[in-house]
């Protein structure tokens, strides 16, 4: 288990238990109401430290390395019934965007997701969830093939942007990211998008744009990260903490602005502590909005996206 | 004979072949440093007759290129930012654009205006990189589905002229979300089989380049205009070494087939003419 550094009286409690595991063992004392206490304050204190977690510590969460991602989620989801596509037919296959068709109950759907990796090696090989344009045009070809066979798609982000390399600026990363927003807004099939981690700016809304748009109670979605941020606007990157404020980038403040359709919460601990628990919570909404929007005809589906779209941003007349 | 040499260019000249220029009556290129009488310049349409270096201009300037008489409409012109995150860093966001409005004389960092590009009918979405870096926010992008509706509603082609850093921080998500509002506004510009035709001026980076301005019927741009996704800077620091000459830069991008050619400011008005009516005929 890795812990945060505001997880630091959680971390104290369970190795507490531990250690009073281990005498219990050691020297067969029975501590079994010690532990049972102990379990008790944790639980508490659990729950006072997650229930008021400030928009910094949620961005760390959200990057908590024993996080599930993309492909835990549609293995769990899909009861590992899950054929993955590889490829964009036009340069190479990214390793930071993954795809392929699965059945969730029976229904098949075509998944889509950034996905980083959990070994530094891991990491490497999936580019830490940062695509290249060949991996937003495998999303693309993907998300016509789905439409091809009148699947639905779901999308699951987690990336901290669209990688800013060279060889991405050569092969068009702006085109590639602007004609998935375009395809995405027309596409003729359900779509339906969860940021199950970070959503960093572009790099996420590449594959973010959906009937309903959903994000878990400890991530964040913004336009820039808090660091860049901070790194821009004060020249530092000191004020990541109050950057992570002033972009009203968690959950409550997307649905509040009304960017977003909903939150899916997460266990107390986050969705790592209790990744079934997550997988559950993640399924039932998926198989919820499939079903409502399974239920609009292709025109009502696609103009609705658009207008909710088109709806968002803040305006004013001047005198 | 020195052992090394300078081979930047505008570090060379010496300190009495330097051209001080009084403000107003000439113009100075930047780039070559040829001097010319400013209304030459402005007849040929800010570009420098010697080197043929594009001054970075304002709507203003482009709709006066582009519009016969100068004549045009503009669009939604009293249209202002509302601060809806009461954004604050160093300063506070509501300040800054008042602030920034006082000094430019733009309400915000885009103007549409609607007119006749020689006898053809246009409307003309165009960037102002003096308002907070061409930087797009609720307005811009309100701005640009305005200037579509427009578009729909009286059948006449669209063109957007893009100068901008990317996506207004102070706004954040507001911000992101106007790329997504203004790419879904242009399918149905698609679907009505109107034309969209995308100028990339510069610079163009960021949010912009990742949505409307790569998504024309036809990407044109300005000679050596700065066009990428992320900044120079940002990819230099990924990569961790020098970037190769040229590296995003108009021509860069025509190379690798994201442009469909390369104007000349000169040229902008004849050729913006010349394929609006192999649309239409």
């Amino acid at each position: 288990m890795n812990f945060l550094d505001f997880e630091k009286p959680v971390a104290e409690l369970i190795d507490q238990i531990e250690k009073q595991k281990l005498i219990g063992e050691k020297s067969k004392v029975d501590v079994s109401v010690a532990v049972r206490q102990l379990e008790i304050r944790l639980e508490e204190t659990r729950r006072n430290l997650y229930s008021k977690l400030t928009p910094w510590q949620k961005v760390q969460l959200s990057r908590h390395p024993d996080r599930p991602y993309s492909l835990a989620y549609i293995q769990a989801i899909t009861d590992s019934n899950f054929v993955e596509l590889f490829g964009d037919r036009t340069v190479k296959d990214d390793k930071a965007i993954v795809g392929g068709l699965g059945s969730i109950d029976g229904q098949t759907v075509m998944f889509i997701g950034q996905q980083k990796g959990t070994t530094t090696k891991q990491r490497q090989y999936r580019n830490f969830g940062m695509a290249n344009p060949e991996g937003y045009r495998k999303a693309l070809r993907l998300m016509k093939l789905a439409e091809k066979f009148g699947k639905p798609v779901v999308t699951l982000i987690d990336t901290p942007g669209a990688y800013p390399g060279l060889e991405a600026e050569e092969r068009g990363q702006g085109e590639a990211i602007a004609r998935n927003l375009f395809e995405m807004a027309r596409l003729k099939v359900p779509v339906v998008c969860i940021i199950i981690g970070e959503g960093a700016s572009g790099g996420a809304l590449g594959i973010g744009i959906g009937d309903r748009v959903f994000m878990l109670e400890n991530t964040w979605y913004s336009v820039i990260s808090p660091e860049s941020c901070s790194s821009i606007l004060w020249r530092s990157w000191d004020f990541k903490e109050k950057a992570a404020e002033v972009l009203k980038l968690t959950a409550d403040d997307m649905l509040k602005n009304r960017l977003i359709d909903g939150i899916i919460k997460e266990p107390v601990g986050g969705a790592h502590s209790r990744p079934e628990e997550m997988f559950k919570r993640v399924k039932a909404e998926i198989t919820k909005s499939l079903q409502e929007l399974g239920a609009l005809s292709t025109q009502t589906l696609v103009n609705q996206r658009i207008e909710k779209f088109c709806s968002m941003g803040v305006v004013g007349q001047s005198n | 004979m020195s052992w090394f040499q300078r081979i930047k260019e505008g570090i060379t000249t010496s300190t009495n072949e330097k051209k001080e220029t009084p403000e107003g009556l000439w113009y100075k290129c930047p780039s070559c440093k040829h001097i010319a009488p400013t209304k030459d310049h402005i007849a040929r349409n800010y570009v420098c007759d010697q080197c043929g270096y594009h001054d970075r201009i304002g709507s203003q300037q482009y709709f006066e290129i582009l519009f016969d008489d100068h004549q045009f409409t503009e669009l939604d012109a009293d249209m202002i930012s509302l601060d809806p995150l009461e954004f604050t860093d160093t300063k506070k966001y509501s300040s800054r654009i008042k602030d920034t409005q006082k000094k430019t004389g733009f309400k915000d960092a885009l103007r549409t205006g609607v007119g006749v590009v020689d006898g053809e009918p246009l409307v003309v979405a165009c960037m102002d990189f003096g308002f907070i870096g061409g930087s797009m926010g609720s307005v811009v992008g309100e701005k640009i589905a305005r200037g579509i509706d427009y578009s729909l509603k009286n059948k006449i082609p669209f063109m957007i002229i893009s100068k901008s850093g990317g996506a207004r921080m102070m706004e954040a998500a507001f911000s992101l979300m106007q790329m997504a509002k203004t790419s879904a506004k242009l399918t149905l510009l698609a679907d009505a089989g109107i034309p969209y035709i995308s100028l990339l001026t510069d610079p163009t980076t960021g949010g912009v380049t990742a949505s409307y301005a790569m998504l024309g019927d036809v990407n044109i741009a300005e000679p050596k205009a700065l066009i990428g996704f992320a900044g120079p800077r940002v990819v230099k620091e990924t990569i961790g070494k020098d970037l190769p000459k040229g590296f995003q830069t108009a021509e860069f991008v025509l190379e690798h087939g994201f442009l469909d050619f390369i104007v000349d400011r000169r040229e902008l008005k004849s050729k913006m003419a010349q394929l609006l009516r192999l649309f239409k005929n």
